[in-house]
């Protein structure tokens, strides 16, 4: 574990250099960061001393056993909540509160049930201050993107798991964020449509180039979409690793050696793996 | 652009299921009908205490002729009206203000609740000494009694929607009115709906209160008070009725609106 620690913070340290050496402040800095809850007078220390360098453009999935804070850390990098210790920076700016800047997927898609799936995402164009044209024309560009074109008029309880998600996407997508924030986004779907959608996602990601913090509990999820995997551990949530995943981020084959040995590594290092081997002989 | 499209046409539906299931309710006042004529035929009362329904619906068919009842509907439903819109905006504009500001919540919902407290019809005296025996002191009463209902259930509506969406709005960075619009209105409608139905039941009662204890004027509650004065029953059971009709049409215009109007619920 100590190793696994210390490779941790070489890796920081060599981000750190990276950065100073280009002269630019990584896109989203989380900085000696700790949570503490206060629950019925007790204090619950939620999340300790996270630090992690996010570069533009970067993919970074975040895992961890539930209860770990990998969901309180994406509220934090919002800015929903302020109250905690450390600093999280977003381009070298203290994170106060909410902004376009950032795009959210929460687990449930959160649609508004009164609005339509064109309706739902212009609503998240309503503070963007562009002409009503425009907002139209993205609307339908992003519902395109999600391949809900002819879905624009569909109220939420006519859409699928699936396709909601899909339009909770596009939302979280239509102001062009420079952050896209992921909270376990497909974690409430099916195997099949979390794959579909997993494809999607990545492609998607790469074509608008956002800078993505991916929560999820499911590790090949994670390497098939991310650049870094962080391991957190919980109780309280801190980093336990940081995993590089470097294959090809257009083209990830699910069951190439590669991919395999890396999911074990990241299952080994959340203590999994072993009791997953066992009970398959 | 309107961002809140609320209604959808549906099929027409048959008649012939809505008579069906009504007939086992209408047996019981065909019924009484029957026996209410038995009575009067028999002369079981004297005919000045209980006239006979025949006697009622000859009544009634002479207040339509004479072209009185008219009017007298007529002014029952501009009160009732009046009161109602008035009322029900009042309390749309309070429940929301209450349900919104944790603020206004706490240094204006003790006084609401001792405000519950008062039984409808003790505020008579006094607002017939405020307002006047006449029109404003009636519509005075009528919105007051429309007020309450709205406030609670939109006030408990709008403190009912779950905080997951309240969330959604601020990571839209949607302001006070947007949150208002796209999120607390809409998300609390159903409630809303609730209170503005029970308002017009409530405002119903109050209309008919009000041209009973105020000053004479025409409307319905005036008929029942000139039938009483005159002892003419036949004209007070006429009233009668002709309340319990536009009450039905009320409530089942408002059931109406309802199922147009709200198309979802939250949780």
């Amino acid at each position: 574990m100590n190793s696994h620690v210390g490779n941790c913070s070489v890796d920081h340290l060599i981000d750190h250099l990276a950065f100073e050496a280009i002269g630019v402040s990584p896109a989203l800095e989380i900085d000696h960061v700790s949570k503490t809850f206060r629950v019925g007078g007790r204090s619950l220390e939620v999340l300790r001393d996270i630090k992690l360098s996010v570069r533009t453009g970067e993919f970074v999935a975040i895992v961890g056993a539930s209860g770990c804070g990998k969901s309180t850390l994406l509220r934090l990098v919002l800015g929903l909540d302020t109250d905690y210790e450390g600093e999280i920076r977003l381009e070298g700016q203290r994170v106060r509160r909410p902004g376009l800047d950032r795009g959210m997927v929460f687990q449930e898609h959160r649609l508004l049930p009164w609005l339509t799936a064109a309706g739902n995402v212009a609503a998240a164009l309503r503070r963007s201050g562009l002409p009503s044209r425009e907002r139209k024309r993205l609307v339908a560009e992003h519902l395109t993107l999600v391949g809900l074109a002819n879905f624009a008029r569909a109220w939420p309880r006519q859409l699928s798991g699936g396709m909601s998600q899909r339009v909770a996407i596009a939302r979280a997508l239509v102001n062009r964020p420079r952050f896209l924030l992921l909270d376990e986004p497909l974690g409430a779907l099916d195997a099949l449509t979390r794959l579909r959608l997993q494809d999607e996602l990545a492609r998607i990601v790469h074509r608008e180039n956002s800078t993505v913090l991916l929560v999820t509990h499911d590790v090949d999820e994670a390497v098939f979409l991310a650049d870094r995997i962080v391991v957190l551990q919980p109780d309280p949530g801190r980093v336990s690793r940081i995993v590089k995943i470097d294959l090809d981020r257009r083209n990830r084959d699910r069951s190439a050696p590669a991919f395999l040995r890396l999911r074990d590594e990241v299952l080994d290092v959340l203590g999994v793996r072993h009791t997953a081997r066992e009970a398959a002989a | 652009m309107s961002w809140i499209t609320l209604t959808r046409a549906r099929p027409a539906r048959s008649l012939w299921p809505v008579v069906r299931r009504s007939v086992l309710g209408l047996a019981l006042p065909a019924l009484l009908l029957v026996v209410w004529q038995g009575i009067c035929v028999a002369r079981l009362l004297p005919l000045y205490i209980l006239p006979s329904p025949v006697a009622v619906i000859a009544r009634f068919a002479t207040e339509l002729s004479g072209g009185q009842f008219g009017t007298d509907v007529l002014a029952s439903l501009a009160r009732v009206l009046k009161g109602f819109f008035l009322g029900s905006a009042a309390g749309l504009s309070f429940g929301v203000l209450l349900g919104l500001s944790r603020w206004a919540e706490r240094l204006l919902a003790p006084l609401f609740l001792a405000y519950r407290q008062i039984a409808l019809f003790a505020w008579v005296p006094l607002l017939s000494m405020w307002f006047g025996g006449g029109e404003t002191g009636k519509i005075a009463f009528v919105t007051l009694s429309a007020f309450a209902p709205v406030v609670v259930n939109t006030w408990r509506a709008i403190r009912a929607i779950p905080d997951s969406l309240n969330e959604l709005g601020a990571v839209l960075t949607f302001d006070r009115l947007d949150q208002i619009s796209l999120i607390a209105l809409p998300g609390a409608l159903p409630g809303i709906v609730t209170g503005v139905r029970s308002a017009l039941i409530y405002a119903w009662l109050a209309t008919v209160g009000a041209e009973l204890f105020l000053d004479i004027a025409p409307g319905m509650g005036g008929r029942l008070n000139e039938g009483r004065d005159k002892f003419e029953i036949d004209l007070m059971l006429v009233a009668l009725f002709v309340l319990t009709g536009l009450g039905l049409v009320f409530s089942q215009t408002a059931a109406l609106i309802e199922r147009r109007l709200v198309t979802w619920r939250l949780g």
